[in-house]
């Protein structure tokens, strides 16, 4: 499948912290590295999870106000079940055991996945500042933190694409 | 089907140049295709190519992780030693069919 205007960049943006958001973003930006696409991914807001170090391997599914939501044989999750202490966790752990059985990595690793193939993961500076968070909280795989001028110029070039997941 | 015919032998290639039958694969084929992408093998690319194909034989499903998970060598040097695309290049050279996995 031959195109004529391949793409050979992508910049993707992640900018929410739930399971499904990040994954979101790591499983494009791996697709991606995996087909010799130049890849940069960018956090920001609640997204910048995903790099902090302590928190990046327990993020969680949002269990109340979430109508995707099905318990186990598909009837939909009713939102006054996600209010009961500990619901959050146990579905957020359940979903993670269904992505393990898939082969899909935990974030960390997956982190290191997409690096060790060449992508670049970038912090958002406006967002570091506004959650107090230091460079050092991040993943050592972070290759810098960036101001949103700084990503533009880093996501210029002939078949690059912007991807807010 | 296609065909193509590498060291000699013809073989039965899919219209992307992957094999169709893995048992018409040996290494001499593996050099050819491997110059094709402008890849020279050395023992460590056939030690992978090894790893692969066990595993596809075996019916399970290929991913970039389960590179770290071979014994053979670390995600890193599979993407040097298969510069782009690591995973569709060695299985191209490695006589077996693309991977369908997204990961």
């Amino acid at each position: 499948m031959e195109q004529s205007h391949p793409i050979k960049k992508v910049n993707i943006i992640c900018a929410k912290g739930a399971i499904e958001d990040v994954y979101a973003t790591l499983v494009l930006g791996n697709g991606a590295v995996m087909e010799g696409i130049e890849t940069n991914l960018f956090f920001t807001f609640f997204g910048l999870d995903a790099l902090v170090k302590t928190r990046m391997d327990k993020l969680h599914t949002a269990v109340v106000g979430n109508p995707a939501l099905r318990l186990p044989g598909g009837l939909r999750m009713p939102t006054l079940l996600g209010v009961i202490p500990g619901m959050e966790s146990f579905t957020s752990w359940m979903m993670k055991g269904g992505m393990a059985k898939l082969d899909i990595p935990p974030v960390s690793e997956f982190l290191e996945l997409i690096t060790a193939g060449g992508g670049k993961v970038y912090a958002c500076k406006l967002a570091m500042d506004m959650f107090k968070f230091k460079k050092e909280d991040l993943s050592e795989l972070v290759s810098g933190v960036l101001t949103v001028g700084e990503f533009y110029a880093l996501a210029g070039g002939e078949g690059s694409q912007i991807i807010f997941t | 089907m296609a065909q193509k015919t590498y060291a000699g032998k013809t073989v039965d290639v899919n219209e992307e140049g992957y094999f169709t039958d893995p048992s018409q694969w040996t290494k001499e084929i593996a050099v050819e295709i491997a110059k094709e992408e402008g890849i020279v093998l050395t023992d460590q690319h056939f030690a992978i190519i090894e790893f692969l194909r066990k595993k596809f034989l075996a019916g399970e499903t290929l991913s970039i992780r389960s590179i770290n998970h071979s014994g053979v060598l670390d995600v890193k040097t599979f993407y040097q030693l298969f510069p782009g695309a690591p995973l569709k290049k060695a299985t191209k050279i490695g006589g077996i069919p693309k991977p369908v996995s997204c990961i």
